[in-house]
């Protein structure tokens, strides 16, 4: 099943794999890369521009800039697997009850939806963030409230799509409960599901790096790209590397997820390209 | 079509009252007190009492609720907590100036994005076609902020041809209010300097939001176009001998901006309530700013009125998109 949206040969595929891996290694082995501590404080070598020593500088607080951003890719990483983590549970939750169910409560839970797509979204996600108070698990949920009603009606359409397919149907006339009939109608949304997170993947980052620009997410000392790129901010003109480093870092991993997400968005909605037939029947409607 | 009209319009009222329940439930579980930011710092606990009591903030939350909508279903936006000025006098201040940022953003991103779009697709793999690919995948990819502080450095910092933020200088006196958008209101009322100073401190927050704008309304474009040019009406007009112009022009083109125009509106929804992090960098006092103040002062009215105001927006840009799309293809009729 998913493996078949891996196969065929895409240098998109190949490359957005390649960065976003050398990344997800930075975030599991930062040690490979570094061997210095992302969080002390050395004020002597404080704003040293690069140097054979520090290859990207060094910050504020004499900390290493490229050990900061190797320790930060485990921060962010972490950060979009989780957000899409609960974007999708939830979203496969009232997504599946909300198709397979039917009725007022569909509409109930489809007008929810509306309301919370409807919503100015950086507000949403501020203003859910405030709440919580400020750090990175306070900004997983924040951002994660953006993305699961996209995930709702993504599976809600693909359950109506397969409702009157002939192995829910047999399902029924064993006389398989509602739950058991869902349970077997929810591998089949696994592939959506792949294809939609590795296109958003990309924007979620964008959004948590944004709110901890903001001074919202994760907190000093834990190192975080948008948080490093906001405290740049003050020396931009003259130490500019504080600043600017982080930014390339975080762009080079969206670039990556983009590519990834463009390559198996392809296969999803045009299969004659690579070898996505296996997943054609599944490119339904999915408002 | 004014049937349907209207009951798109009656469809968008409980999205709204959803939107305002969310909203007064979210801004009432800030942490902090409301009326401690409305009296001040300094205020006794004696004053205290009074301003919650003057606010109805002593009420349980259905009324405070019931409250709002009642002076909403009269056309009151209330008053907000922090400056004691009416909300809607001070929306009709912030919301021209993000329009004004807005509509700049999507005029940049709509005549560079569609012509780029349309260019690639007909030298499809060719060096136009490339190039544009990469740029596209740049645009998409750059977090805003950090766009944002390159043009400064470059363009403000080290060439020092434009401001770096703010929407006037400060020897420049503002033009007087028509509409509050700047540009428009300085050449209606004939002052020259006063429009170029505005449109020299729009240059830099509208590039960066029209930077991304341009690179997704482009991909999209040239997504379409591609499809378009492999269907069957093509190949019938290139049979009958048209030129590939008018290929293009006619035939092609009006069926990818379908596409092209979802990806406008949804630009558009997005910026509206998006553009917090613009408007901190470059100075730019809109309703991005006004909400950021807003949640962080617990300035629940202001709050209440910026999402109201955004979400009809963009729930009338929905229904704009659509109409949009009624008008490029006779085929979808609305009833």
């Amino acid at each position: 099943m998913s493996s078949a949206l891996f196969r065929g040969h895409d240098g998109r595929l190949v490359a957005g794999i390649a960065i976003v891996g050398l990344f997800a290694t930075m975030a599991v082995a930062p040690g490979l890369f570094t061997s210095l501590d992302p969080a002390g404080l050395n004020l002597e070598g404080r704003l040293m521009p690069p140097s054979p020593a520090h290859w990207l500088g060094t910050d504020a607080t004499g900390n290493d800039v490229f050990t900061r951003i190797v320790y930060g890719a485990r921060t962010t990483l972490g950060t979009v697997i989780a957000v899409l983590a609960i974007a999708s549970l939830v979203g496969i939750a009232i997504g599946s009850a909300s198709g397979y169910v039917g009725g007022w409560l569909d509409s109930l839970l489809m007008r929810t939806t509306d309301v919370f797509l409807a919503f100015p979204p950086l507000i949403l996600a501020l203003a859910t963030n405030a709440v919580l108070g400020r750090g990175l698990r306070q900004t997983v949920i924040a951002v994660a409230v953006l993305w699961w009603p996209a995930y709702a009606r993504l599976v809600r359409g693909q359950i109506l799509a397969m409702r009157r397919q002939e192995f829910v149907e047999s399902a029924r006339v064993i006389g398989a409960s509602r739950i058991r009939i869902i349970r077997h109608m929810l591998p089949n949304v696994i592939d959506p599901i792949i294809v939609r997170a590795s296109i958003d993947a990309g924007f979620v980052a964008l959004t948590a790096a944004s709110l901890s620009f903001l001074g919202l997410g994760a907190q000093p000392p834990t190192p975080e790209w948008g948080r490093m790129v906001a405290e740049g901010q003050t020396f931009l003109l003259d130490q500019w590397w504080v600043a600017a480093f982080p930014g390339v870092a975080l762009f080079i991993l969206v670039v990556g997820f983009n590519l990834i997400g463009e390559a198996l968005g392809d296969r999803l909605t045009q299969p004659w390209r690579g070898s996505g037939a296996a997943v054609a029947g599944l490119a339904t409607e999915n408002t | 079509m004014g049937s349907y009209i209207a009951r798109r319009l009656l469809q968008m009222l409980p999205v709204l009252l959803g939107v305002s329940m969310l909203t007064f439930a979210l801004t009432n579980l800030l942490p902090g007190d409301p009326a401690r930011a409305a009296a001040g710092r300094h205020a006794t606990p004696q004053q205290l009492e009074e301003v919650r009591e003057r606010l109805g903030l002593d009420r349980p939350l259905p009324v405070q609720y019931a409250m709002y909508m009642g002076r909403l279903a009269r056309g009151d936006l209330g008053t907000s907590l922090t400056s004691r000025q009416a909300v809607a006098g001070e929306l009709r201040l912030f919301f021209p100036a993000t329009l004004e940022l807005l509509l700049a953003t999507m005029v940049i991103a709509v005549c560079v994005g569609i012509p780029l779009g349309v260019l690639t697709a007909t030298r499809r793999g060719r060096w136009p076609d490339r190039a544009f690919l990469g740029f596209s995948y740049v645009g998409v990819g750059m977090p805003v902020f950090f766009t944002a502080l390159l043009l400064q450095i470059v363009f403000a910092g080290w060439l020092r041809v434009l401001p770096i933020a703010g929407r006037l200088g400060l020897e420049t006196v503002p033009p007087p209010i028509y509409t509050g958008i700047y540009t428009v209101d300085a050449l209606l009322a004939g002052q020259w300097a006063t429009l170029l100073d505005a449109l020299r401190h729009l240059v830099l927050p509208a590039l960066t939001l029209a930077i991304a704008g341009a690179a997704e309304v482009g991909r999209i474009t040239r997504r379409s176009m591609l499809q378009a040019l492999d269907e069957d009406y093509v190949r019938t007009a290139r049979a009958k001998g048209l030129p590939e112009r008018t290929v293009w022009q006619r035939h092609a083109l009006p069926n990818a901006l379908l596409p092209t125009t979802t990806v406008i509106g949804l630009q558009v929804a997005f910026l509206l309530g998006g553009t917090v992090l613009i408007e901190n960098l470059f100075s730019w006092g809109g309703l991005g700013t006004y909400a950021w103040t807003g949640i962080f002062r617990l300035d629940i009215p202001v709050i209440m009125g910026i999402t109201l105001i955004a979400t009809t927006v963009y729930l009338l840009v929905n229904l704009g998109v659509d109409l949009v799309y009624a008008r490029l293809d006779p085929r979808i009729r609305y009833e």
